[in-house]
């Protein structure tokens, strides 16, 4: 099937959706805390007149209505805590629409907080198995030939209350508030290659950054990295904000966020991995046998429902379930839904564009009868991988891997229509 | 004129996709500039740089500034454990610490060079280093309390969990044990 347009049955199902919601309105049918069921106001003439507003400014804030934020976290369970013991904070998924990131909500990981670098000052080296080092500043890079594209970026710890816990109040903005996707705009890596001489015997790159704990990883130059990587200056349109990056960072779309290292002030080719302590002591991940699997990079197939999802209400009735499916891998081919806890499932509808290692969004128009159930997606790439049930992840991986997880997620809906988190 | 055109095309698209080795961009780095960034520390122990520290000089140094946050004998304080947890990785708690996890104690030298302490990374001299890395691995029970290392006492070290990592099969043909093979 096309995934650029809606599956055949699409047509269909909406037309028999707004005869039920003609139904129910018509019904006057109306419970408490729904997402889906707009609440019917009152008579129009209760609608307060029109007025004029404020005038126009130099940047447009949010709604005084809209309440868009991310939440910290230290490690997995300590949630919502002083910024100052935070390692990360996540992205309300749910509170968004579509698939790019706002800039400002774009989650956030570092390990010495955010530099505040200064682009007339701030150097990137360009060293090691080349035929020359350079000096670059971002001036440079904006010289250059540069490419836009569409990519998450996720961390490997995306995921990571779902390995040992289960809890009811859990958001998605908890399990899954670690992956983002914008719009970037840089330079090819290749390109910079290219300008030093990369040698091409040189099969790992070191990447550093400017902060202050020089966070530092080993990139395999293999041909698709080489291909895809680059050096970005932009996000969404904007310089790079300093949480992100600022005045550059390395972008290898598809693989774990660590990787893309931000306020990037070293690239060093060299002939073997370097080692660092974040591929080593950290974004390593434990299996049963107490070994560690060491480079696992790519950030594999995923998806999640994101309404409903934790922390929500709904009604009985019309329900329209969406969510967000991507992988490493490559564009996303296919997302199933099931609402009836896994027994059957059937293809939510995927909106254009549909774009390789972006986050794609899918729909379903769902009708919930009322009674207590489970509801999960379940993503296929165009490479054929198939996101796995948490029984089969941890199967593999038992529950100290803490990186890379990517289990369909379950949620749970109770006869009062709380959704909530379930680990099965 | 006219034939040459698709040459002239021709060229300028060989000039986008892979750019002369000119001096359009930057500038070339110094050899002294270089050596001032160029601070990671390898397995083998190449890069790092000459010097020696004692686990004696390092227990002072240890209490002065690194203590307060990883704990007075490396465990217990509000930041990362920094000893113990040997024997653990298999269980249902696995503790990884420098004495547990870590596969190399060049890794050591390289992060506290880099990153500690951590509101004034790179204060430490080389032999403050070296010293400070002697003592956390004396704490783990992996150098004896009369040790003092220097390069190639670092490399020299075979850590608990040297061989406890195991590199993605996609990655394998890339390292170094693969690529000689091939060459
Ligand atoms: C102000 C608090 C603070 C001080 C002082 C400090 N550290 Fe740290 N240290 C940290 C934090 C926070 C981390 C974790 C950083 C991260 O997660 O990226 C850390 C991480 C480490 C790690 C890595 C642990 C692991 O398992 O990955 C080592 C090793 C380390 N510190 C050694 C030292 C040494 C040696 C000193 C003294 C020279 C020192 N630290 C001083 C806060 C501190």
């Amino acid at each position: 099937m096309n995934k650029l347009s809606p599956p055949a049955s699409a047509a269909g199902e909406e037309s028999a959706l707004s005869r039920r919601k003609l139904l129910s309105i018509g019904s006057g049918s109306v419970a408490g805390g729904l997402v889906a069921h707009p609440a019917i106001a009152g008579s129009l003439a209760d609608v307060p007149p029109r007025a004029v507003g404020d005038p126009v400014g130099a940047t447009s804030e949010r709604s005084t209505f809209v309440d868009l934020a991310r939440i910290t976290e230290a490690t997995p369970g300590k949630r919502n805590v002083d910024p100052l013991d935070a390692i990360n904070s996540k992205t309300p998924l749910h509170k968004l629409d579509g698939t790019i990131t706002p800039s400002d909500l774009h989650y956030e990981r570092s390990h010495s907080g955010i530099p505040a670098l200064d682009p007339k000052t701030h150097r990137l080296l360009v060293h090691g198995m080349s035929a020359r080092s350079l000096v670059l500043d971002v001036g440079d890079l904006r010289r250059m030939p540069s490419i836009s594209r569409m990519a998450f970026i996720e961390c490997s710890g995306n995921g990571w209350e779902n390995w040992k816990n289960d809890d009811d109040t859990l958001t998605v903005q908890h399990t899954h508030g670690l992956v983002s996707t914008h719009e970037w705009t840089g330079v090819r890596l290749s390109y910079i290659a290219g300008l030093v001489g990369r040698d091409p015997s040189s099969r790992w790159m070191l990447a550093e950054g400017g902060d202050a704990s020089g966070m530092a990883r080993s990139i395999p130059m293999t041909e698709e990295i080489l291909g895809e990587a680059m050096i970005a200056y932009a996000q969404n349109g904007e310089p790079l904000r300093p949480a992100h990056g600022y005045p550059m960072r390395l972008l290898v779309p598809g693989w774990e966020g660590n990787l893309s290292v931000k306020w990037l002030r070293r690239l060093r080719f060299g002939d073997r991995p370097f080692y660092t302590r974040w591929e080593t002591s950290r974004y390593t991940s434990l299996m049963p046998d107490g070994k560690a699997r060491q480079f696992q990079l790519r950030q594999e197939v995923n998806s999640v429902i994101t309404s409903p999802s934790g922390m929500m209400e709904i009604a009985p009735g019309y329900n329209r379930i969406t969510g967000l499916a991507w992988s490493g891998h490559g564009a996303i081919s296919k997302v199933e839904i099931s609402t009836d806890a896994g027994r059957t499932w059937q293809e939510a509808r995927l909106n254009a564009p549909v774009l390789p290692k972006a986050q794609a969004r899918f729909q379903l128009n769902w009708h919930w009868d009322g009674k207590p159930t489970f509801i999960t997606s379940r993503a296929t790439d165009e490479k054929g991988h198939v996101q796995p049930t948490r029984e089969a992840l941890i199967g593999q991986m038992g529950k100290n891997a803490l990186f890379h997880y990517n289990g369909q997620q379950i949620w749970r809906v109770n006869a009062e229509g709380s959704v909530r988190h379930a680990l099965s | 004129m006219r034939c040459r055109e698709p040459i002239i095309v021709a060229g300028l698209a060989a000039l986008l996709a892979t750019p002369a080795l000119g001096q359009e961009f930057g500038r070339e780095a110094t050899l002294e500039e270089i050596a001032l960034w160029d601070v990671d520390a390898r397995p083998d122990g190449s890069g790092l740089p000459p010097g020696r520290g004692s686990v004696a000089d390092g227990r002072e140094l240890y209490a002065t500034h690194c203590a307060a946050c990883h704990g007075e004998k490396g465990e217990g304080g509000p930041n990362d454990r920094l000893v113990g947890g040997h024997g653990s990785l298999d269980s249902s708690t696995p503790v990884k610490t420098v004495g547990s996890y870590w596969p190399y104690a060049t890794t050591l030298y390289d992060y506290i060079h880099r990153a500690m302490p951590y509101f004034d990374p790179g204060s430490l001299t080389p032999d403050e280093t070296y010293a400070v890395a002697a003592y956390i691995l004396n704490m783990n029970g992996i150098v004896p309390d009369d040790a003092e290392l220097d390069a190639a006492g670092m490399a020299a070290i075979e850590m608990p969990n040297r061989h406890g990592f195991i590199p993605e099969p996609e990655f394998a043909p890339l390292l170094p044990e693969a690529t000689k093979a091939r060459d």
